[in-house]
């Protein structure tokens, strides 16, 4: 961005400063420190316009809602409209998490984001024996379409937007979404939201598989089909770096396995057939804020930038939407300490503040006791409030992207964006994601990096504040939210409820639907919403296609 | 505990839970150490660790879980390996357990529960001494 002459002249002008620095014995020694973001990238000690010699403004980095999208994707970005205030949240019953998503509705949430229950997650009934003990725990426990309809109770579905984190089952709560909207009278099209639908990442890092990976992304591919022409607004995959980045991989890592898989999905859509304009704009993501505030804001314009090249350069989309990355952002869950949880507060303020300078389209803030429990109401209401300072006290929302043009922060950009291509590069030499997942390859970088940061913080390398500096006695904790023990019990009667009430054969002539088409080419989708309307259960319906996919065995290697 | 004899230890993951970055380096951190180290992977029901620990010869099993499952799986299996007449194995607990539970989970038989922050050290130096002081400990 500078010319020749510019160049010569800084060049000289540094040299003297730099005579001028080393002969200062005021300052500090800095011998023998590395400096280095918490992932471990070198940072140097001043950034100049010599960093950004290469850069062509238009080219690189350009005007907000344009390619490469480096500076955002809408023109006016939060000038426009806030992002998203979007908590994640469930637990209990549908009942319990109903009363939840009304309270942070009326506390000025803007969306809704689904928590469900492992069992749920892992395609199993609460009343199944590998669910004694977890139903209602992590998320809300749902069993059948009826559950769905209690959960949304009184929330207008074509008012909200709901996010559901739902991977391996994301085929059956699409369907019991759907359903519950036509009997409420509102087409498909009207409905706004977003499934995760990103079984990749689920094998290196969240871990709620159920299917072996090439049958799993031939159901992700037959949602992406479906929702791309029944319900045009619905995204119908969340490509998620968040969990990886939580399982201790670094920013790059982060971008590289993210963009990674994004590819692999696209690939996969269009090997069934689908062209990259019909879905591409629906594609969404998932990143981290992580607590390094300028390499979060860099990783987030990198990958926006990363994105838009591929989408167009790659594969060919001419829809600008195609190359829009937009995406979700959580703060970072393991950066909360069980000591002196308050000071968790301050961290997802600093975190949901890189967020925001990186120009996210929705932000989950984590609420300071979740390294001890699920989150109080007044924990969820605190890190709500957070969001709320950012977008109307800061002034951070009032000019977009206010850190495009720092030396620091544009330099980081490029550096991330170029490891992540070559990582991705890397992984494609080893025959892609999918076959590096399967190889282990993947976990094994992710592991490396998580031990690495481990060995870091216990040698006092990087300091955690209440945690290996600054600790003190500390009584218990009160006032951590508990989760009824009697969810099981109560789920359990409304499965023998549902399981005498609806007809047995007509769920028999589904599920066998179900497992007809499994054995051909044809779109899971149409089956399992039969299934799903004759009110099959989310256990019947993964054990039919259990009986035709098989199951995946995790790896046992760290 | 005689020098020679290596700790052998079982890592574990109860019930439903994904989460194994903990596990993970826990796991590494136990075999720079010197230990003889085996991890389960996910989804393990109390009886499929109870007979891996038993198979393995473990002198050591350490149960994760953050899912808030703890409660109902880490009692079966120290129950578990109780009922095989197994005595000498040390059971531990890691993951988000509130305070409140770790009385019930130590009187069921979990020797101790560490949580988040914990760090290997303190891990490797507790298991070193309890084998050590273990009666009849190998």
């Amino acid at each position: 961005m500078i010319d020749q002459k510019e160049e010569a002249a800084i060049s000289a002008a540094r040299g003297k400063w730099e005579e001028e620095a080393a002969g200062q014995n005021g300052g500090a020694a800095e011998a023998g420190k590395p400096f280095e973001t918490i992932s471990g990238h070198p940072v140097e000690g001043l950034y100049t316009p010599q960093d950004l010699a290469g850069t062509d403004y238009l080219r690189d980095i350009g005007f907000p809602g344009q390619h490469p999208f480096t500076r955002g994707i809408q023109h006016n970005m939060y000038r426009g409209r806030f992002w998203t205030m979007r908590q994640y949240a469930g637990f209990g019953t549908a009942e319990d998490t109903n009363r939840r998503f009304r309270y942070l509705l009326e506390q000025g949430q803007t969306g809704l984001s689904v928590a469900f229950d492992l069992p749920t997650q892992v395609g199993y009934d609460s009343d199944h024996p590998l669910a004694a003990g977890e139903a209602g725990k992590v998320g809300v426990a749902i069993d059948s379409v009826r559950d769905l309809g209690t959960l949304f109770s009184g929330i207008p579905l074509d008012k909200v937007s709901t996010s559901m984190t739902i991977n391996s089952p994301a085929a059956v709560l699409t369907a019991m979404y759907v359903s519950l909207a036509e009997r409420a009278g509102i087409p498909p099209g009207d409905l706004r939201g977003t499934i995760q639908n990103d079984m990749l990442k689920e094998y290196v890092a969240r871990g709620t598989y159920i299917f072996p990976i090439r049958p799993a992304m031939r159901i992700v591919a037959d949602i992406i089909g479906w929702c791309s022409r029944t319900v045009p607004n619905w995204n119908s995959i969340s490509i998620s770096g968040y969990h990886m980045r939580e399982a201790g991989c670094t920013a790059i890592q982060e971008v590289a396995f993210t963009v990674g898989n994004g590819i692999t999905y696209v690939e996969t859509a269009l090997r069934a057939g689908l062209a990259i304009d019909d879905f591409a704009p629906r594609l969404s993501f998932f990143f981290s804020a992580h607590q390094d505030l300028f390499e979060e804001v860099a990783k987030f314009r990198a990958a926006r930038r990363l994105w838009a090249r591929i989408a167009k350069e790659r594969f060919g989309a001419k829809n600008p939407r195609s190359a829009m990355m937009r995406y979700h952002v959580q703060t970072a869950g393991c950066s909360l300490t069980a000591q002196q949880p308050f000071l968790n507060v301050l961290r997802t303020g600093f975190e949901a503040l890189s967020a925001v300078l990186g120009g996210c389209q929705s932000l989950h803030t984590n609420s300071y006791d979740e390294a001890l429990a699920l989150p109080s109401e007044e924990a969820v209401q605190i890190a709500l409030r957070t969001q709320q300072i950012i977008a109307h006290e800061t002034g951070v929302t009032g000019t977009v992207d206010p850190l495009a043009g720092s030396y620091y922060v544009e330099k980081m950009t490029d550096e991330i964006e170029e490891a992540a291509l070559a990582y991705i590069d890397r992984i494609e030499k080893r025959g892609g994601m999918i076959a590096a997942i399967e190889s282990g390859y993947i976990q094994e970088e992710i592991s490396n990096s998580a031990y690495e940061y481990q060995r870091k913080v216990e040698s006092r390398e990087r300091i955690v504040v209440g945690v290996n500096r600054y600790q003190i006695d500390e009584p218990p904790p009160t006032g951590l939210l508990r989760v009824r023990q009697t969810v099981e019990e109560a789920q359990a009667e409304k499965l023998e409820i549902l399981r005498r009430e609806r007809s047995a054969d007509a769920v028999a002539r589904a599920l066998d639907g179900i497992r007809r088409t499994a054995r051909t080419e044809g779109n899971l989708m149409p089956p399992i919403i039969a299934a799903v309307q004759a009110e099959a259960t989310i256990g019947e319906i993964c054990d039919a296609l259990r009986d035709v996919f098989g199951e995946y065995r995790g790896g046992t290697s760290f | 505990m005689t020098q020679e004899k290596i700790i052998r230890v079982l890592l574990a993951k109860p019930g439903l839970d994904g989460h194994d970055r903990g596990v993970k380096v826990i796991a590494r951190a136990l075999r720079d150490a010197g230990m003889e180290v085996i991890y389960t992977g996910l989804r393990q029901t109390p009886e499929q660790i109870v007979n891996t620990a038993i198979q393995e010869d473990a002198d050591v099993v350490m149960l994760s879980s953050l899912s808030g499952a703890h409660n109902h799986l880490f009692p079966r299996v120290a129950e578990g390996l109780r009922k095989r007449g197994v005595s000498d194995i040390l059971v531990m607990g890691g993951g988000i357990i509130p305070q409140d539970d770790v009385p019930a989970l130590k009187e069921a038989g979990i020797r101790e529960v560490f949580g988040p922050g914990t760090e290997t050290g303190t891990i490797i130096r507790y298991v070193r001494e309890h084998l050590a002081g273990q009666a009849g400990g190998r």
